[in-house]
């Protein structure tokens, strides 16, 4: 059988690779040393076309389920890695069969689990990651997606102004249902806490969890995030015919948690003077869908969260309250957000995400405006953090694995 | 005691008209190792994941031992799921990988140890025990995965085409130390695949499944001997059973130029014409003008046997359901010291005994 690339978008290039040689053996020059989770298969990353492309050796059958599946988590605007194509009929030298493979493409700025633990050994490190991992869970629950193999290993970190935006990597033991049953979900938080409890475990054996975290305390914890973001998200609420403010105090509440209500459902009890109200669906992204309709720009939801803040203030700063949303919100990006993220020299780039470093830049403001007792002006902040703080910080657009290149 | 009882189940998926799973009847033996097969889509994932209480039963009940577990979550069935996910953590030695779940559920340190002890001697892996996975091969990982299951002590074992990921080999391995792991812990287990030949070699019993419907459910020997039904003989083994329409005529059945006796009974109220089954292993070569001529297409030779394929010159080859690739060939097993040659007209019959005869228009067994 010969060489089959499969793919929305074929990149010639993606000829020129190994194709022959078992994953195993490709030469190191082709090769990105990237750390990568636990997983049964050999993954690697390459270069190719100037971006970094994650590969995986799999059986051509699995191969071709989990870039479908992908493909379809993200029609459905789910957070994950975005697939590339498929490579089948691989031989060796010898014409002996080879397994196909998966390409995905390298999620930039993505932390594997044990590199931010490595990096930051800051307690609330691992509930931040929980809670990444939580939302995530619901949310693809929320869309009939059966995970089947929840871990940190299956997930990638994003940086989300201070807190994780999380990524789905691992498809492979996914289903997607018209709507999942609570045997289903059961069974998903199930696996994720023993998963989760594994993950810490073999964190705290190899030295690097934060003392006083518990393993099995933490991977109950994910259970408890979950239930309680479900039960926000979809339970149903009754109340009294005069209370109608609570449709909106509802609204509200799931807003700030991030996600939007598509559609409610609205019923009476038959004589009229109690209220039910359930969210039929609902929509993660409330921040980031408004301020790339305000801004053009696509960050993570917290991200999303702190720049329409730093936008409110600027719009009551110059006190602009009464005027088109839109026209100040572009006014805010070219006199504010623009010049602060452009400013950051190229060599410096890589280090953090543009959104992530203009985080970073009004918190080191406030820090400033703390200790010196007076406002910062931004560009000053932003002066004072290009100098002091972030040439500290370690790449990440693709972290170096020192465990591998060492 | 853990037996299983799928009692009248059915699955109907929203928005779908008909059942996934219909009426579903199956008693498993406590110790019992089934094997649900059948065809893509025939309802064997659904059936057991209504078990594992992943799907909802619309109608009928589940029990596990003397507890009707129809409404419960999975966590409170005590089922496990084999091979879902078998992550080998580095940092941690084979017994923490093995026992680490018992942890999450509160078992003291002692019993915990006790436990993956006994599930080590099993696995023959207690020389392992306190090394780190990496130094493991990969049938040696496969039983550490199995272990964690295993110290778990669950009711019932459930796996859902757990070898697929395999390559040939491991999955022929690994097939034989599933099923005689299972024979030394005796749990109760139901096993799924769409593979007949894994089906056959690995269940006490075996379940199959078309459409949702169970076609029979009984020993590998006794699906092999006596199909209950066309798709069944046609389902079970390889190569598959040959199946000729064929009319009927005073004495018995037409078979070529010879009339093959079936008991008179059996054929009262079969119609004009039956569906004659025939393993290619049941085939006996005859002389000019006895049985049925076919014309030798292709000879496959494999040493003390050999296979043929050819087409007979009177009687059409009958689908049994299963898969519709065109016109079936003939298959006969024969002597591979003198087999036929390619072109050459042979003429068979069924050995004395080994001849199924089904009722073409239901398909169901009348006789033999
Ligand atoms: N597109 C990608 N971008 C960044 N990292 C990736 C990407 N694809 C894979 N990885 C890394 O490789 C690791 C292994 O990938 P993956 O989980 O798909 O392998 P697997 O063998 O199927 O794992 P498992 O044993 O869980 O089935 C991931 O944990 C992740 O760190
Ligand atoms: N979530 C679902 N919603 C609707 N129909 C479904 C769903 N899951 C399965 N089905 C349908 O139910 C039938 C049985 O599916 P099931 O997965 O049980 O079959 P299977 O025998 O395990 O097949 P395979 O070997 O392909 O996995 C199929 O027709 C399938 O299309
Ligand atoms: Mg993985
Ligand atoms: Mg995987």
């Amino acid at each position: 059988m010969p060489l089959e690339i499969s793919a929305a978008r074929p990149d010639p290039a993606l000829l020129d690779l190994p194709w022959s040689i078992p994953l195993e053996e490709w030469p190191q020059d082709l090769l990105a040393a990237l750390p990568r989770g636990i997983s049964r298969h050999v993954v690697r990353f390459a270069r190719l076309s100037g971006s970094v492309i994650a590969i995986k050796e799999i059986k051509a059958d699995i191969a071709r389920r989990e870039f479908q599946m992908l493909r379809q988590l993200g029609r459905l605007d789910q957070p994950c890695v975005e697939p590339l194509g498929v490579v089948t009929g691989r031989t060796d030298a010898a014409g002996e069969p080879l397994d196909a493979c998966l390409i995905t493409r390298h999620l930039q700025f993505s932390l594997p689990y044990r590199v931010v633990f490595s990096q930051h050994l800051r307690e609330d490190t691992a509930v931040r990651l929980l809670d990444a991992l939580a939302v995530l869970l619901v949310r693809l629950h929320l869309v009939g997606y059966w995970w089947g193999d929840v871990s940190l290993s299956n997930t990638l970190f994003r940086r989300d102004a201070g807190a994780f935006a999380a990524y789905l990597v691992d498809a492979e033991t996914g289903e997607l249902h018209e709507q999942l049953t609570d045997g289903q979900r059961a069974h998903d938080i199930d696996i994720a806490q023993v998963n989760i409890a594994g993950e810490f475990m073999d964190l705290e054996a190899s030295g690097v969890l934060p003392e006083g975290l518990d393993p099995v305390v933490m991977a109950q914890d994910i259970v408890t995030r979950y239930e309680t973001l479900w039960h926000e998200l979809t339970e149903d609420e009754w109340f009294d015919s005069g209370e109608t403010w609570r449709v909106d105090q509802r609204i509200r509440r799931l807003n700030a948690q991030g996600f939007d209500v598509d559609e409610l459902a609205i019923a009476t009890d038959l004589d009229g003077t109690r209220i039910r109200i359930q969210p039929k669906v609902v929509d993660a992204g409330h921040h980031s869908r408004r301020l790339l309709r305000l801004t053009g720009l696509d960050v993570e939801e917290n991200q999303a969260r702190r720049l329409l803040n730093d936008l409110d203030s600027y719009t009551a700063a110059t006190e602009r309250q009464g005027e088109d949303e839109e026209i100040v919100a572009h006014d805010w990006l070219n006199r504010i957000y623009e010049p602060t993220v452009r400013a950051v020299p190229a060599e410096l780039r890589g280090r953090l995400e543009s959104a992530e470093i203009f985080h970073e830049v009004l918190e080191h403001r406030w820090f400033m405006a703390e200790r010196l007792g007076h406002d910062i002006d931004i560009r000053e902040a932003l002066d004072d953090y290009l100098r002091h703080v972030l040439p500290g910080k370690p790449e990440e657009r693709s972290v170096i694995d020192e465990e591998r290149s060492s | 005691m853990a037996t299983v009882k799928f009692d009248n189940a059915t699955r109907v998926y929203p928005g779908n008209d008909s059942p996934s799973v219909d009426q579903l009847n199956i008693d498993i033996e406590d110790g019992e190792f089934l094997v649900l097969v059948g065809p893509s889509g025939c309802g064997k994932s659904t059936s057991l994941r209504m078990l594992a209480g992943l799907e909802e039963v619309n109608d009928g009940k589940i029990w596990i031992g003397d507890r009707d577990v129809t409404d419960l979550s999975p966590k409170d069935r005590d089922v496990a799921m084999v091979f879902q996910n078998y992550a080998l953590y580095p940092h941690m030695s084979v017994a923490e990988n093995m026992g680490f779940a018992l942890k999450i559920a509160g078992e003291d340190k002692a019993q915990i140890r006790e436990r993956v002890e006994e599930a080590a001697k099993i696995l023959d892996l207690t020389q392992f025990l306190d090394r780190k996975p990496k130094a493991l091969s990969g049938g040696q990982r496969q039983r550490v995965a199995m272990g964690r299951a295993i110290v778990r002590s669950p009711q019932v074992f459930l796996m859902d085409e757990p070898l697929s990921n395999l390559d040939a080999k491991l999955r022929v391995q690994t097939r034989t130390q599933i099923a005689s792991l299972q024979r030394r812990l005796g749990v109760t287990t139901v096993y799924v695949t769409h593979d007949q030949v894994e089906a056959m070699t690995m269940g006490d019993r075996v379940a199959l499944l078309k459409d949702g419907i169970l076609q029979q459910c009984d020993s590998p020997r006794r699906m092999y001997d006596h199909p209950d039904n066309v798709f069944v003989a046609g389902f079970i083994g390889s190569p598959a059973m040959n199946l000729v329409s064929t009319p009927v005529v005073d004495g018995g059945v037409d078979f070529g130029t010879t009339t093959l006796q079936v008991e008179r009974d059996a054929l009262a109220e079969a119609g004009s014409r039956v569906i004659v089954g025939i393993r290619p292993e049941d085939v006996e070569l005859t002389s000019e003008g006895d049985g049925m001529a076919i014309v030798v297409d292709v000879v496959e030779e494999l040493g003390a046997d050999a296979y043929i394929y050819g087409s007979a010159e009177d009687a059409a080859q009958v689908d049994s359901g299963e898969d519709d690739d065109g016109v079936k060939p003939f298959i006969a097993r024969v002597d591979g010291r003198r087999p036929p040659r390619k072109g050459e007209t042979i003429y068979i019959k069924p050995q004395e005994g080994h001849l199924h005869v089904f009722n073409a228009e239901s398909g169901h067994r009348i006789g033999h």
